[in-house]
């Protein structure tokens, strides 16, 4: 399938490249229903890798590339059931997401994510399963989670330790602070750092200038350099797991859910 | 180097350009998110663009409880 036009997002295949964009309001966080088109996504791409060298994942949303989970859905979805169906629930959600994104980050394609605004939590994940991150100068990367007595659940802590020093991932863990555009490019995280609203162009110049390249050896390149922390990972869905069933949890998500702030992004 | 009150001045010219309000409506002890009628995504926008301004690194939770501009350029100021 080299075009979908869903609810939360859309693809299409252009000149060799997949273009994934999200287009979920408020800013494509990602609930039931964005995780059942990333699925579909997901069972597509290696299909549409046989005719492609690259793969774009963009935000047509105003206030950024992907807010992360949908806490809300989480919230009123776990409201509605006892503490071990919430359990089981919140560990299948996980294992699915871990697929899609395990599948986007072994992708022979080579990866790019274009960011701007708010790339949060599991946004912020998603933004590193690609292989390079071209970021809007007003992009902010950040994971918020224990503020709500959680980790990262969608694989970024393993993601982010591939990529990065320790010491930066505990900042960004520890303290929950985001990280604009160029501290991000200053540690390692961020590959180019353009102009506002430039990113997805930028973002097509690059995978334009992969296409010049043989694709079996970009592949074999990528698959060198880039392994996938799978160990971590499924370690990271235990922990994750572990700590949802805490009652700190339940409190911080209540906290969120009934803030009368539209979005309370700020601490 | 800039002196305090320029570093106030500059953010009163700068938000009243990003957020369209005009420069005489905003006074530094103003609450910024009612004056510029923004939520917490709009702050952490300006943030951004300040940091981008001042090229410093002002990590969010010390805007905690900052809502005047004022105080948000002693913020600012502190990291110059």
């Amino acid at each position: 399938m080299n075009q979908f036009h869903g609810q939360s997002l859309s693809w299409e295949v252009k000149d060799g490249v997949v273009e994934l964009a999200l287009h979920r309001e408020p800013c494509n966080e990602i609930g039931s229903l964005t995780l059942e088109e990333l699925e579909k996504f997901a069972a597509a791409l290696k299909g549409m890798a046989e005719g492609a060298h690259a793969l774009i994942i963009y935000s047509n949303m105003k206030p950024g590339f992907c807010a992360g989970a949908d806490l809300r859905e989480l919230y009123h979805r776990s409201q509605q059931m006892d503490r071990t169906a919430a359990a089981a629930g919140v560990r299948e959600y996980l294992e699915r997401i871990h697929r899609v994104m395990n599948t986007i980050d072994a992708s022979p394609l080579t990866t790019i994510a274009a960011v701007h605004g708010v790339t949060f939590g599991g946004g912020f994940e998603l933004a590193l399963v690609c292989d390079l991150i071209v970021a809007d100068k007003m992009a902010r990367f950040c994971f918020p989670e224990l503020r709500l007595g959680l980790i990262p659940g969608f694989g970024g802590i393993p993601r982010l330790k591939r990529d990065l020093g320790n010491a930066v991932v505990r900042d960004l863990l520890l303290t929950g602070r985001s990280f604009n555009a160029t501290k991000a490019q200053s540690v390692g995280l961020v590959s180019q750092v353009v102009g506002e609203g430039e990113s997805l162009r930028v973002a097509r110049a690059t995978a334009a200038q992969l296409k010049k390249f043989d694709r079996n050896t970009a592949i074999a390149a990528k698959q060198f350099i880039k392994p996938i922390p799978y160990d971590e990972l499924k370690r990271e869905i235990d922990l994750f797991c572990h700590l949802f069933a805490q009652p700190a949890v339940e409190a911080g998500l209540k906290k969120f859910v009934e803030s009368t702030d539209a979005q309370p992004y700020l601490p | 180097m800039h002196t305090p009150e320029e570093t106030l001045e500059e953010i009163l010219n700068l938000a009243a350009a990003h957020f369209k309000v005009p420069r005489q409506k905003l006074t530094p002890d103003d609450d910024f998110f009612k004056t510029l009628g923004i939520d917490s995504l709009q702050a952490l926008d300006l943030l951004t663009r300040l940091e981008n301004h001042f090229h410093v690194e002002l990590p969010d939770y010390e805007l905690q409880g900052v809502s005047d501009f004022r105080t948000l350029a002693g913020r600012i100021q502190a990291r110059l």
